[in-house]
């Protein structure tokens, strides 16, 4: 159903990765995205993949959960791959018609696929093992010294939450919504694409209506807590850098030594 | 002095005309006066349209009166100065279990009150842990909200009302999307809460909810129609009828059977029979 | 006309870890204009079941007839299923999304492909057979409506689409006491009118006694319970203990006999109820 989408679904529980400031693994993440594009050969990837292993493996979040996350991408990756696939010259290995795969094609199919799947696991092990009110809170407070330049940090951070907290709702309204028209016989599927566009129309508004509603509705019961913006708020849990956060810092500084180290080890194909 | 004060309550919405200019519109209340008592139970009862739910937030500020004043503890909700005063002793649950609920997890949603009046973190845990034992829902307090049933949303709202350590909670028809198990629950809830001498004022249209208050106040068209005990306001067929509402379903039985109307409940009922 | 449904078995997320048997074994039939009450547990597979009715979702196993003829089989087109089998959804009225009231309505029509002068026709009937005032409303925006009048427009725009089977999922739900008798009273017009079977699900017991020819009850994606309204509320331990109810007169008068066993009680009503109190006043009086 809908609402098993892993991807930026929080997994309860108290790992060391659990425990780590949600700065540092905002910055470790952004580090590791980094990293894989830094990454210019398949000894990069055999690292950075063991390297994720083992964060994976710390946090205790089972490999399944982060898996069944992958296929409701899967269609982005295959895609990536076909279009590299065919789309490099090079030695010829089969060929029909037009269509023709190459060495150096299957090679780069399988680099941006990897490093695609390497991208995706390794955001999705920063929300996998942070709550959502700690990362907009850490969020919050990276972009705080923005502020001076005019950055709503705090708001910014207050938006993401409610994102986070409405997409499963907004998913379930939409589903909903396309059942209800094609109960009266709405057709999404066939036609040229200016039909199909317009046949979205009957989905779109009664969505934009609810998102309204939704809007609305919030916005009164935010108020009737008494919500009145960043200042003066305290946070049940505040967020401390603590001996763990250390540790991190150092391994993201060797890991990013080693993966820049690899670029110039010999090729493995 | 009375906990809440209100007097000749006027709610007028303004809309804007073909020239882009504000008219008035809809008359939502048309001058209503009552006064609410510290740790009573008021129901508000009154067809779709007859400004129960206008009226509702009148009583936290949400709303503020065209005309007329509402008077919490004291302070006038017109006055901008406390309405975070005001706010923190009145709390609010609304209809849509979903609509209410702010963050992701359950602790951290219940959590959002107590942050914003920017209380110690400690505090937080403790009125957090407190509110949600209170309803029942300690056990999923990691959980994802959207995991939830609408009954189980619905006490995570409430706990988030109760974590604010508010003097009077009033509920905005929060039984109407429910199923009739997460109906009961609120309801327990709301009594217990009630019992523990928090004010409780509960919009609702199920007659038999309303009932259980000690008592309801009658809407009719932007004014209090009939204002009195369950006993009294049951016992005026005609006035329910005349206000578009029906009765509890004991008190139709005690008519047509023809009991007295002293009876009220089902056990009035068997003393009636034996 | 008939709508039979053969040995539905529905599993979600099949082979996931995830996975959870949905319908499990459903069979039943409903006849010529008749009114089958659908009760059941949130979770109990009650909308999993209304989906396949109208092929919204395809079952793993078993079969779905309407008059007869297989909706299942893969071989039937989707538009002449839906037409066969209107589905209410619950909330109807935050599907409305065109200008118009008329526009509205003429939604599903249109879809089924039909001329001008047929849909016009249609659209003025059903909202007519709704209770509402055509001239008077057929231009208003649906969102300038209030919430009874929404639903009742939301409702015109599936029976504007003829359907030999009419599926209301808890068409009350949220109303307050008066709009709530006005769509009750709607539903017996329709279906006295058009001659249709009508299966509606709800939580409301009173309801579902009052409207029913018969009554199914489900739990955990299993027919537990099937009968005439007053034979399903006879089994009232069994029910509570599905996390469902009888009706409110049933409740209050097994309470009644509980402390008084002399009074016995097959109450389905209030007026049945009270008769019978009666009737127990008079000859206990006389002893």
């Amino acid at each position: 159903m809908i609402r098993d989408i892993t991807l930026g679904q929080y997994y309860p529980g108290s790992s060391p990765v659990h425990r780590l400031d949600a700065r540092t693994k905002i910055i470790a993440t952004l580090l590791y995205i980094i990293e894989l594009f830094i990454v210019n050969n398949f000894w990069g990837f055999l690292i950075a993949g063991a390297a994720l292993f083992t964060v994976i493996a710390i946090s205790r979040v089972p490999v399944k959960f982060i898996f069944r996350g992958l296929t409701a991408v899967f269609l982005i990756i295959a895609f990536t791959f076909v279009i590299n696939l065919f789309m490099v010259d090079g030695r010829i290995l089969w060929q029909w018609k037009i269509f023709k795969i190459t060495y150096e094609g299957l090679m780069r199919a399988l680099f941006m696929a990897v490093r695609l799947v390497l991208l995706i696991i390794g955001s999705s092990m920063m929300t996998l093992t942070t709550k959502p009110i700690e990362l907009t809170d850490g969020l919050e407070k990276l972009l705080k010294p923005f502020s001076l330049i005019g950055l709503p940090s705090h708001e910014i951070a207050l938006m993401m939450t409610i994102a986070l907290r409405f997409i499963p709702t907004l998913m379930e309204e939409t589903d909903k919504i396309i059942k209800a028209q094609q109960a009266r016989g709405a057709d999404f599927e066939s036609g040229n694409i200016f039909q199909r566009a317009k046949s979205l129309i009957p989905i779109l508004i009664p969505l934009f209506i609810s998102s309204f509603r939704i809007a609305q509705d919030l916005a009164l019961a935010m108020e009737a807590r008494c919500y009145h913006g960043g200042a003066g708020r305290t946070r049940m849990n505040e967020i401390h850098f603590a001996r763990g956060d250390a540790a991190a810092a150092i391994l993201m500084i060797v890991f990013l030594a080693v993966i820049i180290a690899s670029r110039f080890l010999p090729t493995i194909f | 002095m009375a906990f809440i004060s209100v007097k000749d309550l006027i709610v007028e919405f303004t809309r804007i005309d073909e020239d882009g200019r504000e008219v008035p519109g809809k008359k939502a209340l048309n001058g209503v006066t009552l006064d609410i008592d510290r740790g009573s139970f008021v129901a508000i009862i009154g067809m779709n349209g007859s400004g129960k739910s206008t009226f509702a937030k009148c009583l936290n500020g949400l709303v503020i009166p065209t005309a007329g004043d509402v008077t919490v503890d004291g302070f006038n909700t017109r006055d901008e100065g406390h309405l975070w005063d005001i706010r923190r002793r009145v709390g609010m649950v609304f209809q849509n279990p979903d609509n209410q609920i702010v963050s992701s997890i359950v602790e951290d949603d219940v959590a959002f009150g107590p942050e914003n009046l920017g209380i110690k973190p400690a505090e937080i845990r403790r009125r957090v842990d407190d509110a949600l034992r209170k309803v029942g829902m300690y056990e999923h307090r990691t959980k994802g909200a959207h995991m939830l049933s609408g009954g189980q949303k619905q006490r995570i709202a409430i706990a988030g009302a109760v974590a604010m350590r508010p003097e009077c909670i009033v509920f905005d028809e929060p039984t109407a999307m429910l199923d009739p198990q997460g109906r009961q629950s609120v309801m327990d809830i709301i009594k217990e809460l009630n019992a523990e001498g928090i004010t409780v004022i509960l919009i609702t249209h199920y007659m038999n909810e309303a009932a259980q208050a000690d008592r309801i106040v009658v809407l009719k068209k932007g004014l209090v129609f009939a204002d009195g005990t369950p006993h009294d306001i049951f016992a005026d067929r005609e006035m329910i009828e005349k206000a578009g509402l029906e009765l509890p379903y004991e008190i139709e039985l005690r008519e047509k059977a023809g009991l007295p109307d002293t009876v009220m409940t089902v056990e009035d009922i068997i003393c009636q029979l034996k | 006309m008939s709508i039979e449904v053969k040995d539905l078995r529905y599993v979600y997320n099949p082979g996931m870890p995830g996975e959870t048997v949905a319908l499990d074994g459903v069979s039943f039939e409903v006849r010529d204009g008749e009114i089958l009450g659908v009760i059941g547990h949130t979770g109990s597979g009650k909308s999993t079941l209304l989906q396949h009715l109208n092929g919204l979702l395809k079952p793993a196993s078993g079969d779905v007839y309407v008059d007869g003829q297989c909706i299942t089989d893969g071989k039937a087109k989707l538009v002449e299923i839906r037409r066969k089998v209107g589905l209410v959804f619950q909330y109807p009225e935050y599907q409305l999304f065109e200008e118009t009231v008329a526009k509205d309505v003429a939604f599903g029509p249109k879809n089924l492909g039909l001329s001008e002068e047929e849909i016009a026709d249609r659209v003025k009937n059903a909202i007519e057979l709704v209770g509402l005032d055509f001239e008077a409303i057929k231009d208003s925006s649906p969102f300038e409506l209030s919430g009874g009048q929404k639903r009742r427009v939301a409702i015109a725009g599936v029976i504007a689409m003829h359907p030999s089977v009419l599926i209301l999922d808890e068409p009350t739900a949220g109303l307050d006491p008066s709009a709530h008798a006005d769509v009750l009273s709607m539903i017996r017009r329709i279906h006295e009118s058009m001659g249709i079977i009508i299966i509606f699900v709800s939580h409301n017991m009173a309801d579902i006694a009052d409207m029913s020819d018969w009554v199914i009850v489900m739990d955990h994606g299993r027919i537990v319970l099937r009968g005439k309204p007053r034979e399903v509320f006879s089994h009232g331990e069994m029910l509570s203990g599905m996390g469902l109810a009888v009706t409110p007169a049933r409740a209050i008068m097994n309470r009644i006999s509980a402390e008084i066993p002399d009074l016995k009680s097959d109450a389905l009503t209030i007026d049945e109820a009270a008769a019978e109190l009666r009737e127990y006043i008079n000859r206990t009086k006389n002893i």
